[in-house]
């Protein structure tokens, strides 16, 4: 911010001269120089914080009207469903909603394993995200408790039961998440405290991840450096223009789901009050967590449990332990992408390898969430566990392997080359 | 490339597709039927709910409670004042405590809730050979293909169990419901009610307007829904070729 922006208007200068919020906002949403190369997936970081705000807000409103106790939340929610006025739409725009903030954040994430985003100089940035995705599913998680349906119930007992698997401390920890002996009333008290907290941090490190982007600039389909102003366009009005056309393509798709199947992503049992005397004969989390409960139940029983069992005479890690342990480890190795990534050529288009790689990876996660929405018996036992262990095996081996013994493909100069040589 | 990709779209396409159908052990077969409120454009029909308001009152009430309603809702259903509350009156509710401290029973009126026909879960078992029938507000919701499922467990039940089968004490065969066993006797027969519209009451008559009633009383919303939906979609999709036309404007001088 070494140049300050003349403003006309004497407010805003007088505003300006005191705290330069018009100068910030006039560099950083203005003049911004962003690569001209940027194609329309580079819309769903914008898209993304859309909907964060979308959701702070409609979550607030619906605050007002919901009653977090085990006996009344349940026809709290269909009250606001039926005698608030417009609350079918606050409620379905916050439920749907959850949904498609996981579908933009995660299309935006594979956008940054395709073109290489994660690479210096944008390690934070990536590991910001990462944090993002990960208070994103302790919110969604709780949220979706809120409603205290069958599967808010139910599915709350077996997630918050993992952490049971802890040695020795398991017991107690899972006792004190609870606040009691089972999921109950406290245990909704305090999942609806952090539901309202947690969004708010949320916010916090998205402004982080926003200040990050801003310093390192943004990557571009091509995977390099910005080299000439002639590589850049300002952000306004190029962008603006095109994040608008994004957007409203968005909320189209997003308005056809509220307005038109607002129960698509749901569970129907989630429509039955939660009843802690009876198990639903099949309990599934919300899809957006669907490869991760699949990686979770794929550690077989006697795998490092019987192993270090078998070694040492003692149990350290049980089979649950386990599958506690691969799914944290599943984000966990996002976290140290940057550094299993070795190549020096960003974007995957020039690394033919790496890029078939990527699509193998795209479908194993697809066969993940295929996996997780079905009973761990038969023949799903065995595709989770393959394609469990390809996930790792993509990120620690292949990811590392073919960094190093592949041959890129020539680079491009600069951005703007192509661009330029197809008119001459 | 082109190739992979395209293996990766099909995969990715067969995964989500396979989900449904290996998702349940045994694929009970539920045929899809056209009701007026499906589609984009679909509403209920009138006639129809107030049908299916009768046979809930006259069979299904005696069992089954409808909690999240409260008898002002059947205004929806194009009753008039008077109607609904000679409707709530045929309903006794306990309210109070009166200046003396005492409970007392009065008629239910038009903003009281549906009154349940047991206390609690335990008479309602009691009076049921121990199973609960379950509150219908939010039925059609609360089951996998919600109406088509409710209409074809109406009309699923068989007199006699297909050979071999073992039919618990007090359990009836049903086609569609999970296992087979239900242990609600069938609620429908021919002329079971005699409908004020003077339709014709058949099993299958009868089975449709109690889903569309139930339909209607799990998502009271839906036309509203479906209508501000339109009127939604064609702003945004003008906009969409407003803002398609404004980013090329704008990048006509870039490329
Ligand atoms: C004599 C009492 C009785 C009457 C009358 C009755 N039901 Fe039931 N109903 C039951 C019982 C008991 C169950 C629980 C069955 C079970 O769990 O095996 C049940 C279950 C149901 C279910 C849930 C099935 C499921 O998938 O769990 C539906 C839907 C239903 N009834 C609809 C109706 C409708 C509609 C009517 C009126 C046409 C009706 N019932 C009339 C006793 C009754
Ligand atoms: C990161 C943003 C957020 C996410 C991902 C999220 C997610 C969710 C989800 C999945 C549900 C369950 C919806 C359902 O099935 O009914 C829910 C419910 C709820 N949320 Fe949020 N939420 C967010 C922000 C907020 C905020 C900021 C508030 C309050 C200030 C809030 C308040 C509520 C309330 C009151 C409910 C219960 C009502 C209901 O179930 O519809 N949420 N949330």
């Amino acid at each position: 911010m070494a140049t300050k922006t003349e403003f006309k208007n004497p407010v805003v200068r007088w505003v300006d001269d005191r705290l330069p919020v018009f100068t910030y906002l006039d560099h950083e949403y203005n003049q911004f120089p962003m690569p001209r190369n940027l194609n329309y997936w580079w819309n769903f970081g914008a898209l993304a914080s859309v909907v964060l705000i979308l959701m702070i807000l409609t979550g607030i409103m619906l605050a007002m009207q919901y009653t977090p106790h085990v006996d009344y939340a349940f026809e709290s929610v269909e009250r606001i469903m039926r005698d608030v006025n417009y609350g079918w739409l606050l409620r379905y725009l916050h439920m749907n909603g959850a949904s498609m903030f996981f579908i933009v954040v995660y299309i935006h994430m594979f956008r940054g394993l395709y073109y290489g985003s994660y690479h210096a100089p944008r390690e934070l940035l990536w590991m910001l995200g990462v944090v993002i995705v990960l208070l994103m599913m302790a919110t969604a998680f709780m949220g979706y408790v809120l409603p205290w349906g069958q599967m808010s119930f139910w599915g709350a007992t077996v997630i918050t039961n993992l952490f049971s698997a802890i040695p020795w401390v398991g017991d107690v920890i899972v006792t004190w998440l609870w606040g009691g002996f089972s999921v109950d009333n406290p245990t909704l008290n305090r999942f609806y405290a952090l539901h309202y907290l947690l969004p708010f941090v949320i916010f916090a490190v998205v402004a982080l991840h926003v200040i990050a982007v801003h310093i390192t600039g943004s990557n571009n389909p091509k995977g390099i450096d910005v080299q000439v102003p002639r590589d850049t366009v300002t952000f306004h009005p190029y962008f603006t223009a095109k994040d608008s056309v994004g957007l409203v393509a968005f909320l189209l798709f997003f308005s056809a789901v509220v307005f038109f199947a607002p129960n698509v992503f749901g569970e129907p049992d989630n429509y039955i009050k939660a009843n802690p005397l009876q198990t639903p004969p099949h309990i599934v989390p919300e899809w957006y967590f669907l490869p991760f409960y699949a990686i979770l139940r794929a550690v077989p029983d006697n795998f490092i449990g019987g192993w270090v069992t078998g070694w040492m005479g003692v149990t350290f890690v049980s089979a649950k332990l386990a599958g506690v342990i691969a799914m944290f480890g599943s984000i966990a190795v996002l976290f140290l992408l940057p550094w299993l990534d070795r190549s020096k050529v960003r974007s995957a288009r020039y690394r033919p390898v790496h890029n078939a790689f990527f699509w193998v990876f795209l479908v194993d996660c697809f066969v993940l969430g295929w996996v997780g929405a079905n009973p761990a018996e038969g023949m799903f036992i065995w595709i989770g566990r393959v394609a469990t262990a390809w996930y790792f095996v993509h990120f620690l081996i292949i990811i590392p392997l073919v960094s190093m013994i592949e041959t890129p493909r020539p680079v491009p100069a600069s951005i703007s080359e192509p661009v330029l040589k197809e008119k001459a | 490339m082109r190739r992979l990709r395209s293996i990766a779209v099909v995969l990715a396409m067969f995964a989500a597709g396979a989900t449904g159908v290996w998702a349940a052990g045994e694929k009970i077969e539920i045929p899809d039927r056209d009701w007026s409120w499906n589609g984009p454009l679909g509403s209920f029909d009138r006639a129809e709910l107030q049908r299916g308001l009768q046979v809930y009152t006259e069979v299904c009430a005696s069992c089954h409670s409808l909690r999240l309603l409260a008898y002002r809702n059947l205004a929806a259903l194009g009753y008039g004042e008077e109607e609904i509350k000679a409707y709530a009156a045929n309903y006794e509710v306990e309210d109070g405590p009166n200046d003396q401290g005492e409970m007392f029973l009065r008629a239910a009126i038009p903003s009281d809730r549906f009154v349940p026909p047991f206390a609690n879960e335990q008479a309602a078992r009691a009076a049921n050979n121990g199973a609960y029938p379950p509150d219908l507000s939010l039925m059609t919701k609360a089951r996998k293909n919600g109406a088509n499922y409710v209409f074809a467990l109406l009309t699923g039940y068989q007199d006699e169990p297909p050979e071999g089968f073992q039919l618990m004490d007090g359990m009836y065969y049903n086609k569609v419901f999970p296992g087979h066993q239900i242990a609600m006797a069938p609620p429908l027969f021919e002329d079971g009610v005699e409908y004020a519209d003077g339709t014709e009451a058949t099993v299958e008559r009868m089975a449709a307007d109690t889903t569309a009633f139930l339909a209607w009383a799990a998502e009271p919303e839906l036309e509203d829904r479906k209508s501000m939906g339109i009127w939604v979609l064609s702003v945004l999709a003008i906009l969409f070729v407003m803002t398609v036309a404004v980013k090329r404007q704008v990048w006509s001088d870039v490329h």
